[in-house]
């Protein structure tokens, strides 16, 4: 068999990236390999659309079976790739059987963070973990959610949209810490209060009495394949501008991988749909010979009750916030800048702000504070 | 009574054009939107990266001019996102993961753009 792509993980990173070697015109075998059962499938709607009953859980797959075939990406599902021999460039995979690559793309993803010392506990991040979630909210009253974060935060407002009683706790003074600044968590809070859930801040200690605990605490990169093959770890699969790791013909994108952002200046290692899909992409043009350094503009969202937030770049380090708009109105942005300079912008209710956000940072983030909390200036004349 | 209940799955027809004519009609559920009708059916020429948040606008399609009154109008999310779309904006353009397909829409034709990204 001709050495061809080999991609290990098929979540959207690894699903992505078979997807746009076919749209970039690459010809070899491309192979996609992923540890469930069921075909690729999305993983925002989990803790979003089906928890609240709005999406089946049948119907998030990216695509259908006939689509692999139609687009000549072998499917391995079930699987996981067990060992890397790099001399002779195969993967070989658990259960037996190997596969030999020109280029290896590991798209390896992340595992929950557990809890230690407590059993029963729920878990987000697969479907079958999501399904038993929803099994357990039929027949529970109250919930206890640890972790104030975006996942937590998305199972707190799904179970009290359903009517139970749920509580969170989170470590943290304030909530969606890492991701937001003060005023977003502080309006996110009060949402969740006026529909009934309770906070406890700065404490992890859990509720055992509840019904159903789930914990949202945060993901650990799956980088076990890659260390044992001998590449570069450090909080992630490292790797280079151009996503590629210490290893020329081996790629790593999505959650699992720690890239140098363009943004922070540093090593950065991101969980997002937005993440995935554009290193995805950036690898697929790599390897189709068109190589380029990895510069998009991270973004995420959340739907948390009726408020949407999206985020266009990174918060973290930020020395001044401004808002944009009336808190209280449920709909505004929040710009968070760093010596003077746009690095992010948090979206509530307010798509169009989040869009224009996004090409102004592409573009070097030229806006200053007082057109930031201007209503009066449209955004996009600083574009 | 189950919160999560599965609905009954009733279908209406769909017809997708491609931008070089290629047509195709699937059955599309009651409730899904009609970009989910075209991932399912693997109906090219719609990418859907975001899954259908209203954050990618590489669903994009032209309605069918004699459908357009069966649709609800652009709401503000949706037009916010149609001002991105790679393929020229038209009067009749729509991001299909914002149609949420009803009874109404049996016989609805959508075209694809040349390009969603």
């Amino acid at each position: 068999m001709a050495a061809g792509v080999v991609i290990a993980g098929a979540g959207q990173a690894g699903f992505q990236c078979a997807l746009s070697l076919r749209a970039e015109g690459y010809d070899g075998p491309v192979t996609l390999i992923g540890d469930e059962d069921s075909l690729p499938y999305q993983r925002p709607p989990l803790s979003k659309g089906c928890l609240s009953g709005k999406t089946d859980l049948d119907a998030i797959d990216l695509r259908p079976a006939a689509f692999y075939e139609t687009n000549r990406i072998e499917l391995r599902m079930g699987r996981r790739v067990e060992s890397i021999d790099r001399q002779s460039r195969r993967v070989t995979l658990a259960g037996g059987g190997d596969v030999p690559y020109e280029y290896l793309v590991l798209a390896t993803g992340c595992r929950n963070r557990e809890l230690p010392g407590v059993d029963g506990v729920c878990y987000l991040r697969t479907r079958e973990e999501a399904a038993a979630i929803m099994e357990r909210l039929e027949t529970s009253e109250t919930v206890a959610v640890i972790g104030g974060g975006f996942i937590g935060l998305e199972v707190a407002a799904a179970a009290a949209g359903h009517g139970r009683k749920v509580s969170v706790v989170e470590p943290q003074p304030r909530l969606m810490q890492r991701a937001v600044g003060p005023i977003v968590s502080g309006f996110f809070r009060e949402l969740h209060e006026r529909n009934g859930v309770q906070f406890a801040f700065g404490t992890s200690a859990v509720d055992l009495s509840a019904d159903m605990i789930v914990a949202g605490i945060g993901v650990v990169p799956r980088t076990e394949l890659a260390a044992a093959a001998g590449l570069t770890i450090a909080n992630g699969i490292v790797v280079d501008s151009r996503l590629r790791t210490s290893d020329d013909l081996i790629f790593a994108i999505g959650d699992c991988a720690a890239f140098p952002s363009r943004f922070t200046g540093a090593m950065l290692r991101l969980e997002s749909v937005q993440n995935a899909v554009d290193h995805a992409r950036c690898v697929a043009g790599a390897i189709c010979g068109r190589e380029a350094g990895y510069t998009a503009v991270p973004w995420f969202w959340t739907d948390q009750f009726n408020a949407k937030l999206q985020t266009a770049g990174l918060s973290g380090g930020f020395d001044a916030e401004v808002v944009r708009g009336v808190v209280e109105s449920g709909k505004f942005s929040v710009g968070y800048f760093r010596e003077g300079w746009l690095i992010a912008m948090d979206s509530i209710n307010q798509p169009a702000d989040h869009i224009t956000a996004r090409k102004l940072l592409a573009a070097g983030g030229n806006l200053t504070l007082h057109q930031a909390a201007d209503l009066t200036f449209d955004l996009k004349a600083a574009v | 009574m189950s919160l999560f209940s599965r609905k009954p799955k009733e279908t209406v027809s769909i017809t997708y054009i491609s931008h070089t004519g290629a047509t195709r009609a699937v059955p599309v559920p009651v409730g899904a939107s009609v970009m989910e009708g075209a991932v399912s059916n693997s109906i090219d020429g719609i990418v859907a990266e975001c899954g259908g948040a209203c954050l990618c606008a590489t669903c994009h399609v032209y309605v069918e001019e004699s459908c357009l009154g069966l649709l609800e109008p652009v709401a503000a999310e949706e037009e916010a996102m149609l001002e991105n779309t790679c393929s020229k904006r038209l009067p009749n353009s729509r991001l299909s993961c914002q149609i949420n397909v009803t009874k109404e829409l049996e016989g609805l034709i959508v075209r694809t753009p040349e390009a969603q990204q």
